[in-house]
């Protein structure tokens, strides 16, 4: 806005102020209905649903799904969609970054004198995009799995099978996902996709004896796990030479 | 039958006059009147705050406010509230690891109306944060932030910031796995962050790893330090509508006076 514009708004507003009713009582009437409406809802929503308190934090624990309040599902959607190692520090802050300090500067480069959102369309067009996108990237946090689990499919040999050996099976999922694998080898869908190679089916190149193998002397940069329990052991095995 | 009570012994001079026989005596509710305003005159007397009420309560707000210029007091009464219920809470919060998440238990279970005050404020929290995005909604589209206003929007996104550093922090503090793990990712997406990640870190954690003393730091960010700024930003965040003035709606156009427009035939 030039000199002349910022007058003319001056003067506009001062005319639309002169026309206007004095704060009290006629605004503050409306924000005393309004503070009552939000008192009710908040009341209502702490009737209705409560505060439930979960089991007791354990930092030794590694399934827990960790889950955010739900107004940050978005931030934490933009870090699953992004993979590729070298642009996470981009996705988990440089994107956030990016926004906040464009949200700041706002009034310093958008400074045209027009106001009504339909005569400025770049404006109304990125701010209808902006929430747009969070909306969806909440929806996605909101539908996604756990970021700690395992979800291929039971093979149909093993479920056929049955009896111990489904024990096993589901037994060393729950090893496989809580020993950290799924932080350089992917799962189906699960996992990262470096830097080991995808396990979806290690069991069609890989007979047990090489897997144990495997992890009892890995080639670094993989951790060597003979020092699970023997039973876990076991069926982290079975789990993975099952996997065809 | 009616008590008398003997006068109290004060010098003369600061006797009311003896009441004259035509005058009428004053009735108790005007009485009442007379003491509240002179109550209030004395205190105005010494403080001159009558002036800046009036310029707070008197301005006026342009033709066509509507209801969404209700949403920026919507957003400071969910903050009242959770500075209100976030006080009763912290008469039985203990921030230390071994006892948070018994506290916690204490309050949901066993404290009178525990669940509902806890339930209350953290609701009040999902409440606040659509509510201030709602504002912020309101005063983008409507193009509320240009001039003379830009400010008020500066101080405004640094509110919002601060709101989501609120809800940051408390999440933590009930201690159960839910809080405790989305804490963890929280501080590790925050520690890759550019040049000042690390940092951030190692104040927000108090070390460089999550210790005994996150927790009690955890809460004092946020009881003392983020709401204290809030408070702080909320002033002067209406300091400057008042000053300012709030915006009209951004369709409306001001009709000239009548009699301008005569004048200027
Ligand atoms: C620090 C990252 C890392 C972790 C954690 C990790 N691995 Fe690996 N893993 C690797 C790398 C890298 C290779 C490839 C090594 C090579 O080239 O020989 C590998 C190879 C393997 C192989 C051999 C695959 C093949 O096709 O030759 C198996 C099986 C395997 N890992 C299983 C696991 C299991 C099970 C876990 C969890 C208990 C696990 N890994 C945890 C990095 C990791
Ligand atoms: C704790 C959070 C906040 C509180 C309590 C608050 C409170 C208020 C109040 C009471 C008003 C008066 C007019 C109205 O209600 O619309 C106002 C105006 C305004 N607020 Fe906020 N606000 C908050 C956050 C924000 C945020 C996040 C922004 C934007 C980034 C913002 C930008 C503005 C602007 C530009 C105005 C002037 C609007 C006008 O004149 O029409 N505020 N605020």
């Amino acid at each position: 806005m030039n000199r002349q514009e910022k007058e003319e708004y001056l003067r506009e507003y001062s005319i639309l102020k002169s026309q206007g009713k004095p704060f009290f009582p006629y605004a503050v009437a409306k924000d005393s209905i309004m503070a009552v409406v939000v008192m009710g809802v908040i009341i209502t929503l702490s009737i209705v649903l409560g505060a439930e308190l979960g089991p007791k934090a354990d930092p030794t624990t590694t399934t827990y799904v960790p889950r955010p309040e739900w107004y940050f599902y978005f931030l934490f959607e933009l870090l699953r969609i992004i993979k590729p190692n070298w642009l996470v520090p981009l996705a988990t802050l440089g994107i956030p970054t990016i926004c906040l300090i464009l949200l700041f500067l706002l009034p310093f480069f958008d400074r045209g004198p027009e106001r009504r959102p339909e005569k400025r369309p770049i404006a109304t067009t990125l701010g209808i995009f902006v929430i747009a996108a969070m909306a969806y990237l909440t929806y996605l946090g909101a539908s996604a799995g756990s970021p700690n689990s395992i979800e291929l499919a039971t093979p149909a040999s093993v479920k056929q099978s049955g009896g111990t050996m489904l024990a096993q099976f589901e037994a060393g999922r729950q090893v496989a996902a809580q020993s950290g694998c799924l932080a350089c080898h992917k799962f189906g869908e699960n996992g990262n996709a470096g830097p080991g190679p995808p396990l979806t089916d290690v069991g069609r190149n890989l007979p047990a004896g090489a897997i144990s193998r495997t992890l009892i002397n890995p080639t670094p940069p993989m951790p060597s796990f003979k020092d699970l329990p023997k039973e876990k052991f076991d069926n982290l095995v079975v789990f993975l030479s099952q996997l065809k | 039958m009616k008590l008398k009570l003997p006068a109290p012994p004060i010098p003369a001079s600061l006797k009311s006059p003896p009441r004259r026989p035509d005058e009428e005596r004053p009735s108790k509710v005007e009485g009442a009147k007379e003491a509240g305003i002179s109550a209030v005159d004395w205190v105005d007397e010494r403080t001159s705050l009558s002036g800046g009420v009036r310029w707070m309560l008197f301005r006026k707000v342009p033709r066509g406010t509507n209801w969404a210029y209700t949403l920026g007091s919507a957003t400071m009464f969910a903050f009242l509230n959770q500075a209100m219920t976030g006080v009763f809470l912290a008469m039985y919060y203990d921030p230390s690891a071994t006892n948070a998440y018994e506290s916690a238990r204490y309050i949901t279970n066993e404290a009178f109306l525990g669940e509902f005050v806890r339930g209350m404020h953290k609701w009040g929290s999902t409440v606040m944060v659509v509510l201030v995005f709602l504002h912020m909604g309101r005063t983008f589209f409507w193009g509320a932030y240009k001039y003379p206003r830009e400010l008020n929007w500066v101080v405004g996104a640094v509110l919002l910031v601060l709101t989501m550093l609120m809800s940051f922090t408390g999440y933590l503090l009930p201690f159960d796995q839910k809080s405790y793990w989305a804490t963890i990712v929280g501080v590790n997406i925050n520690g890759t962050g550019p040049l000042v990640g690390p940092y951030l870190n190692d104040f927000l954690l108090a070390g460089p790893d999550f210790g005994a003393t996150t927790l009690s730091r955890f809460y004092a960010i946020h009881m003392l330090l983020v709401p204290g700024l809030i408070a702080a930003l909320i002033g002067a965040h209406l300091y400057l509508v008042a000053r300012l003035g709030t915006t009209a709606p951004p369709w409306l156009k001001a009709e000239k006076n009548p009699e301008l427009r005569k004048e200027s035939v």
